[in-house]
């Protein structure tokens, strides 16, 4: 279900606001970027670089937030502030989690702009 | 198509995520405003350099350049140290918010941003800077270029330097019951011809004017630029002005209204100029003896009958040979040596 990954009230808001029409624009510039900004977590894991993590990070709580995703934001904040050592010592299962509520997130998006 | 309000502002958003910079776009074209975007600080500074922006919307956490190194570079850039920055971001720690008010930011907004109080922080943003563009402009029309120009690159920074000039304090006599007989109306309009007289009078000598209240007014000639002659400078516009002002009573009278008289006191020697205020609020003055002593030669020219009246020291520094009339060691207010007074004629 879209409530539960996707929090209405943040949605509606948002097209209340910006208007339904640039806000199903929003939404597949967010699915065609997202994937990016998780393939750099996986990346800047591989090199160690920590400030390219933190970004990817930030990006994807920022834009999680724009939408209403809300579990997504809190995962990715705590992927920012914990910063790669506590992914690399749990051999990236924080990053599959997060993989997996983007997931959820993108079909429920899907589903919002269908309907 | 929107087409531009009539309250439009041109912003540059500067944001490395996509959809962040297209939301922000969109929340100010709602709002009748211009957006350009950019997508990393230098491309920010490359367009602030090449076009006229009102106002920066700016992020922190940026590849190449981020928002505090922007920031810095603003605020070292004399051509764009004005301009207003709004920091949007997510940022996590008060320390970094504070970083960036340090840092000359003018305000900070969380993200994701709510439209209603972006746009009541833009408003007051560019309401500001409105302001100070007004008073550049001030300073620019009643200051001489010099001056201007020295103001400009000094920068606003508060704090002062000991000088060495002369101060003028000048008001109009009995301007109180004037006032009251009078319409409001013809009290400003009188007034705003006064001042247009005198600021031109005191720019035209080299001078500025460092206060205005009321029907009163402080100029100072020497500083912010030092004035070889600035005793010589304040006597010369003291005369000027009073020849305006005998120039405004003919028409005054003229027109069926009641003339106006002023009195000017001047006082030389060594003076603390510099900013004093806020950052944000702050005006070009001097503190010290020699402007209480003007201060208080303009009062005693009540007393003394006389139109202008200088201290010792500006008549010791006189080098024109200009026609003076000693009056004595007058007791003021406020020093324990007399003063040396003397009326010019």
């Amino acid at each position: 279900m879209a409530d539960s990954t996707i929090d209405r009230a943040t949605f509606e808001d948002l097209k209340a606001t910006a208007g339904a029409d640039f806000v199903h624009e929003l939404v597949e510039t967010f699915l065609s970027e997202a994937p990016e900004m998780l393939k750099d977590l996986r990346a800047a894991v591989a090199a160690n670089d920590a400030d390219r993590f933190r970004r990817a990070a930030h990006s994807l709580k920022s834009n999680s937030n724009t939408f209403g995703a809300l579990a997504l934001g809190t995962l990715a904040r705590t992927l920012e502030l914990q910063g790669l050592n506590p992914v690399r010592e749990a051999g990236g299962a924080p990053l599959e989690a997060l993989e997996l509520e983007y997931a959820r997130v993108a079909a429920a998006l899907t589903e919002l702009k269908r309907a | 198509m929107r087409e531009r309000g009539r309250s439009g502002a041109r912003l540059l958003v500067v944001d490395d995520n996509k959809v962040n910079r297209l939301l922000l776009k969109r929340n100010l074209e709602l709002m009748g405003h211009d957006a350009a975007l950019a997508e990393n600080g230098r491309a920010a500074l490359e367009m602030l350099r090449r076009e006229t922006f009102d106002l920066l919307l700016l992020d922190i956490e940026m590849p190449e350049m981020d928002g505090f190194q922007v920031l810095e570079q603003i605020r070292n850039d004399l051509q764009l140290r004005d301009l207003p920055v709004i920091v949007t971001s997510t940022l996590e720690g008060v320390d970094n918010i504070v970083r960036c008010i340090e840092l000359g930011a003018e305000d900070y907004l969380q993200k994701p941003v709510n439209p209603a109080l972006l746009k009541a922080r833009i408003g007051a943003s560019l309401e500001k800077k409105r302001l100070r563009d007004q008073q550049k402009e001030l300073v620019r029309r009643f200051a001489t270029p010099e001056v201007a120009q020295e103001l400009q690159q000094s920068g606003f920074a508060l704090g002062g330097k000991r000088v060495r000039g002369t101060v003028m304090f000048s008001d109009i006599r009995d301007f109180t019951p004037l006032a009251e007989v009078q319409a409001p109306e013809d009290t400003i309009e009188l007034l705003n011809t006064y001042y247009t007289l005198m600021f031109n009078a005191i720019s035209g000598h080299g001078g500025i004017v460092s206060e205005i209240a009321g029907d009163g007014l402080m100029a100072v000639f020497g500083a912010p630029l030092p004035l070889p002659d600035h005793c010589d400078a304040a006597v010369r516009t003291a005369l000027e002005m009073i020849e305006m002002i005998d120039l405004f009573n003919v028409d005054q009278v003229a027109a069926g209204k009641a003339p106006i008289r002023i009195g000017i006191g001047i006082a030389s020697g060594e003076m603390v100029a510099g900013y004093t205020g806020t950052n944000d609020r702050a005006t070009y003055t001097c503190i010290g003896d020699t402007v209480n002593v003007a201060a208080r030669l303009e009062a005693h020219t009540k007393v003394a009958g006389r139109a202008i009246l200088i201290d010792g020291a500006t008549r010791a520094g006189l080098r024109e040979s200009i026609q003076l009339e000693g009056l004595g060691p007058v007791t003021i207010r406020g020093k324990a040596q007399p003063v040396d007074v003397f009326s010019v004629k």
